[in-house]
């Protein structure tokens, strides 16, 4: 295994046991995130919160560099205009993330823990991609 | 508002975030990518050379994620209440709108708002109130 490979392994593995610590792993939890009119578990809020303080250090360090500690060019987006699809897409997203809890990353690691709905889930949202391809390759 | 304070685990929900902050922050220092789960997913249908590998490795390290744990202790508990067809059309509407959006929780949400983008900003803000408004509609107008 490259060095590569094993270091996006121990990061997925890192980030999966975050969900499951930080019970943003959990629909039922996040639903109750999103249920501010009924009994508010404001929880995930600090799960950004946390995040976001460690993210905000690292791409810090990572936009001052052009290549990666393992010699990859970092990726970073550049894009800083406000259009339509980006708007439009996460209004839509906030819907589907709404209706069951689930939000890809949650999903993705669900299946782990061996639950069949993650499993529809997940192969649900590939078709949408597979569907958003689709249309992209028409235009 | 009524805060649920039972349910309230700060300490763990801000342990948990910085477990996130930090898978986010190797994948971007050692392989130079940004941890956004929608996007290393769309990824995978749009193959580029080089491009494949660390994101099928990113992906099976998240579902070994719980392997591991159940190994050592009993998982926290994961609560999927909707049905079949919910978590179909969900599925569904999250795939197709986030590669739209281009991006999700973790990538505008931790990644975006961690860089201070002025896109992922107002994406997580969009997302977070769509997802108040159907979490709102289908508990309290509809009666869920």
């Amino acid at each position: 295994m490259s060095r590569l490979t094993l270091s996006a392994l121990v990061s997925g593995l890192i980030f999966g046991l975050g969900l499951l610590v930080s019970g943003l792993g959990n629909p039922a939890k996040v639903l109750a995130f999103l249920d501010l009119a009924g009994a508010w578990d404001p929880s995930l809020a600090l799960v950004m919160g946390g995040a976001i303080l460690v993210g905000l250090i690292a791409f810090q360090l990572a936009a001052r560099r052009q290549r990666s500690v393992l010699d990859e060019p970092i990726r970073l987006p550049t894009r800083r205009d406000i259009d339509r699809r980006l708007v439009l897409g996460s209004l839509g997203f906030g819907v589907g993330w709404g209706l069951a809890g689930f939000c890809p990353g949650p999903a993705v690691m669900a299946i782990g823990a061996g639950e069949a709905r993650a499993v529809v889930f997940v192969l649900a949202m590939l078709a949408g991609m597979g569907v958003f391809e689709l249309i992209e390759r028409q235009r | 508002m009524t805060i649920d304070f039972a349910a309230f685990t700060p300490a763990s929900a801000f342990g948990g975030g910085m477990l996130i902050g930090l898978a986010a922050a190797l994948l971007i220092l050692l392989n130079g990518r940004i941890a956004g789960i929608s996007g290393i997913l769309g990824g995978l249908l749009r193959p580029g050379p080089g491009e494949t590998g660390w994101r099928i490795a990113f992906l099976v390290g998240m579902v070994l994620a719980p392997v591991g744990w159940a190994l050592v202790a009993t998982l926290p508990a994961i609560d999927i209440d909707a049905s079949y067809p919910v978590l179909i059309a969900a599925g569904l509407i999250v795939g197709i709108s986030t590669r739209y959006g281009g991006g999700c929780t973790s990538g505008h949400g931790v990644c975006g708002l961690s860089r201070l983008s002025p896109r992922s900003l107002v994406a997580t803000l969009a997302f977070m109130a769509s997802g108040f408004a159907t979490v709102f509609l289908i508990r309290h107008v509809l009666g869920g």
